[in-house]
């Protein structure tokens, strides 16, 4: 498996030799952020791309065919579209806090994406509370949603926020107790840790029945966390026109769009770290061949194909369930999900303690 | 109808009947009240359901024609009261207590005559702006568009409403109300709102996430469809059928052409007969299946409108090949049908047959058991049959409430009598059972046209029919089972060669105005629910 962190290494050496260390340092980080934003916008342009194909094949539609093959370039359009449309400044509006909103909700995804397990060494920061970290980062989206709703001065936006604060920091809570399942059986909150604890197994397969209930409740809460259906209530489309992005226009709103999508991509890529072994390759114990075979495979492509096709679900469940009601949707969260997490987590600690995994 | 007369006539020896088309009776406006209330309460009568209200100007004076029905007897009756008071402020008791659907009907008829109902809690116009001009359906009404010019700021609103009451001396005297709470949070829902379908608006009060109060505010699309048609010879009149419920537009040309038939003595072919039925039921199962997607759509279930549509879009290329249009067809007319049907038409409806079961299993697979769907829909906006009725809620929302208020079986017309079908009734009264209901109406619909697709008769479609068509003096009601309830259509005429007066007695009208009713405490959320299942649709009940 090839390790990235000889080429890091590689390209640090290169520029200590006609740097001072300070000098190389900031190069360094110049070029992840570059390599950051643009991992970031390809990303959410394929995402775009992504969701409107599978959508389209839910309901006997082709999706976007026109523009590039496959209409691959269509989502390029239309965030260039965004891009040069107008900023609408309304009247009567926090002027400041309106501005700041997108950004807030745009970085807390950007936050995320700085302890994601890209690769084999391909990591910018592995530290002790990883995990951690990542959970508290994104917590500063229901902040910028909260403000947009707020700052917009518009009846239909406050219930939003109100609904999206009340639907986020429920949800937050199954988030983290089943990432903590996981933390508990990995015995780390370091990324860099757990997935090398899953080198010989993915926690989906090892961690037994309470890590299987651990996946299933993360779903769903992670679903709920990125405000897609059938969780969308803070942008019920039929109910509140479109929630507390209404009154956005251009690349503001575009920051939501865009962190929407990314929120997903994040959501599923944790998915993929706790449960299905980050970058790890598939490997079943004894077939030497296949698991030979198997690490050829990038591991690049490896997280990145485990996110997709964990995003494709949460794609799914949008386009078939119909969106919930708030009070039915903070009755499953409270009285079902939370509920059984603290169980799960008792569970999964038995099982750690007494050696039932597997 | 004639014990109803002499018990009548016993109780209120003011009252003078007249046998027309309906049992007519005319009583002044002291007694009025009483009568209703008879009418509604003694249980030889029973007639709990008001039909409409018919405003009219007879020039000398103005006054209104009830319509009532009994479902416990299936008799109908009408009430011509003739207002008091000069023709600046005439004045007529309402009935408003008596009758839920009352207190809307009442505002419309202010809307378009003046005439005040003393006693109505809500004396607003209902379709009209607040600060119109003159009443339009009145004969000495000014069209001048000085008078009224095109608003290019922002029309004024208003917090208050008005009640005229009688007091102790007789005087009647004028009363200012809030709508709302001082101080209540109220949300503006519509006109342009994705699930209002079509430009209605809901003035919300909420508190959190519960609705307090709904004040409904229509005529968005009012364009006068009732005064343009006095206007007109009756073939024009017909036009104006397909742009009121503009997704199942056969049934309500349908039902002007058979009041105009009633009126004038003409035989229909039977061809004609089994070809509008054909294609009243082929409307029906658009609509319902449009109604199907739009609802799910509406609960976040956007993947099933294509589903539906899909079905959709299949008759309306049956359409678009017989009648050369998809929405507004323009093809019935008066003593028959204007074309004849496509060779291609047994074909295709027989295809649409055999995929039409298939799909309706596939629906409740994808959404009808979903535990999400249940959950949104069960036991929200339950409406109990006495309210069903004194709203006039009827189609299959009224069904959904265990009102079995079907004209083709309480009315049969055309060749309904002949074919069997079952009355779909549901008793929970919940948007669930609304839902089902249309569900089970499609399969129904399917039946009937499967009975008369393979026995449509030879023969001629149109009637001979005079070019310039006079109806002779008199007044006809005629109602069919439109795809969202019972549509009348009311016609009095002078002599002449158009319409003196024709009133549309559309179903949509008392599903708006029963929102408020279904809402108050439930969530904005269920609003979307209850709103979708009553499946109402804008140009309706604007007109």
């Amino acid at each position: 498996m090839q390790d990235f962190s000889e080429l890091t290494a590689f390209i640090h050496s290169l520029l200590m030799q006609f740097l001072p260390h300070w000098a190389a340092v900031t190069v360094e980080c110049v070029i992840i952020a570059v390599c950051l934003l643009l991992a970031y916008s390809l990303l959410a342009l394929f995402y775009i791309w992504f969701e409107r194909k599978v959508c389209a094949a839910f309901q006997c539609r082709l999706g976007p065919n026109r523009v590039g093959p496959w209409g691959l370039l269509q989502s390029v359009a239309d965030m260039f579209k965004i891009l040069i449309k107008e900023l609408i400044s309304l009247k009567y509006t926090d002027k400041f806090l309106f501005a700041l909103a997108p950004y807030l909700v745009i970085l807390a995804s950007m936050l995320g994406f700085a302890v994601l397990p890209w690769g084999n060494g391909l990591q910018i920061i592995d530290f002790n509370i990883g995990i951690f970290f990542l959970i508290a980062c994104s917590s500063i989206g229901v902040l910028g949603i909260l403000l947009a709703g707020w700052s917009s001065n518009n009846k239909f936006t406050l219930i939003g926020a109100l609904r999206s604060g009340a639907q986020m920091v429920s949800y937050e809570l199954s988030v983290g107790l089943s990432i903590l399942t996981m933390v508990a059986f990995a015995g780390s909150m370091s990324i860099g840790d757990i997935v090398n604890a899953q080198a010989n197994g993915w926690f989906i397969f090892t961690g037994h029945v309470p890590a299987v209930i651990a996946f299933v409740i993360y779903l769903i809460a992670g679903t709920a966390e990125t405000n897609r259906g059938p969780f969308d209530l803070p942008e019920a489309e039929s109910e509140l026109t479109a929630g507390y992005h209404t009154e956005y226009s251009g690349i503001h709103f575009g920051f939501f769009y865009l962190a929407e999508y990314l929120n997903l991509f994040i959501v599923a890529g944790v998915a993929a770290l706790m449960f299905f072994g980050g970058w790890m390759p598939f490997h079943i114990n004894g077939w030497d061949g296949f698991n030979h075979v198997m690490d050829y495979i990038p591991s690049v492509v490896w997280f990145i194909g485990k996110a997709i096709a964990l995003s494709f679900i949460i794609i799914w469940f949008k386009w078939t369930f119909p969106r919930l009601r708030i009070d039915q949707l903070l009755a499953l969260e409270w009285k079902y999900l939370l509920p059984i997490n603290l169980v799960n987590l008792v569970l999964m600690v038995c099982c750690i303690v007494y050696g039932w995994h597997f | 109808m004639a014990n109803i007369q002499e018990k009548i006539a016993k109780l209120f020896p003011e009252a003078s009947f007249e046998e027309a088309d309906t049992l007519t009776i005319t009583i002044p406006d002291a007694k009025w009240h009483d009568l209703a209330k008879t009418l509604r309460d003694d249980a030889e009568l029973a007639f709990d359901y008001l039909v409409t209200i018919v405003g009219m100007d007879w020039k000398d004076s103005l006054g209104c024609i009830y319509y009532l029905d009994s479902t416990k007897h299936n008799t109908h009756i009408a009430v011509k009261v003739i207002a008091t008071g000069d023709r600046e402020t005439p004045y007529i008791h309402s009935i408003s207590d008596l009758y839920a659907i009352g207190c809307i009907y009442e505002r419309e008829v202010y809307d378009f005559f003046g005439i005040i109902f003393i006693g109505n809690p809500d004396m607003r116009r209902l379709f009209l702006s607040i600060d119109w001009k003159g009443f339009p359906l009145r004969k000495d009404y000014d069209m001048d568009p000085n008078i009224n010019p095109v608003p290019l700021e922002s029309e004024r609103q208003s917090d208050f409403t008005q009640m005229y009451v009688e007091d102790a001396d007789g005087k009647i005297v004028k009363e200012e109300k809030r709508v709302f709470v001082e101080n209540d949070f109220v949300v503006n829902i519509g006109p342009q709102h994705p699930a209002t379908h079509g430009v209605l608006r809901f003035r919300t009060a909420v508190d959190g996430e519960t609705i307090k109060k709904i004040d409904v505010y229509m005529g968005y699309i009012h364009r006068g469809v009732e005064k343009i048609c006095e206007m007109d010879t009756y073939f024009q009149t017909l036009h104006f059928m397909d742009r009121l419920d503009y997704f199942s537009a056969h049934p309500y040309h349908h039902c002007l052409c058979m009041c105009i038939e009633k009126a004038a003595n003409i035989e229909v072919p039977r061809r004609a007969q089994v070809i509008r039925v054909i294609m009243d039921e082929l409307s029906r199962i658009a609509s319902h299946c449009l109604f199907i997607g739009t609802f799910c759509m509406d609960l976040g279930a956007t993947t099933m409108l294509f589903y539906t549509l899909r079905v959709r879009e299949q008759i309306l290329d049956i359409m678009d090949k017989t009648c050369g249009a998809r929405m507004t067809f323009n093809y019935e007319t008066i003593g028959g049908v204007i074309a004849d049907l496509d060779p291609d038409f047994v074909k295709d409806v027989k295809a649409l047959l055999e995929v039409l079961p298939k799909n309706i299993k596939e629906y409740n697979k994808l959404f009808t058991g979903n535990v999400i769907t249940r959950n949104r829909m069960e036991g929200v906006g339950v409406l109990s049959r006495e309210d069903a009725i004194s709203w006039a809620i009827t189609g299959p929302s009224g069904r959904g409430s265990g009102w079995a208020c079907d004209i083709r079986k309480t009315a049969p017309y055309a060749v309904y009598d002949e074919v069997e079908f079952d009355e779909v009734v549901r008793t929970e009264g919940d948007s669930m059972a609304r839902f089902k209901v249309r569900m089970d109406e499609m399969e129904q619909s399917a039946r009937i046209i499967a009975q008369l697709i393979d026995k449509i008769p030879e023969g001629d479609i149109q009637a001979k029919v005079p070019k310039v068509l006079r109806l002779p003096e008199g007044r006809w009601y005629q109602t069919v089972e439109g795809c969202r309830g019972a549509f009348g259509i009311y016609i009095e005429s002078d002599g002449g060669t158009s319409p003196y007066r024709l009133k549309i007695a559309p179903p949509c009208l008392p599903l708006a105005a029963v929102v408020d009713h279904l809402t108050e405490g439930s969530k904005i959320a269920d609003l979307i629910t209850i709103g979708g299942s009553l499946d109402y649709i804008v140009p309706d009940m604007d007109r």
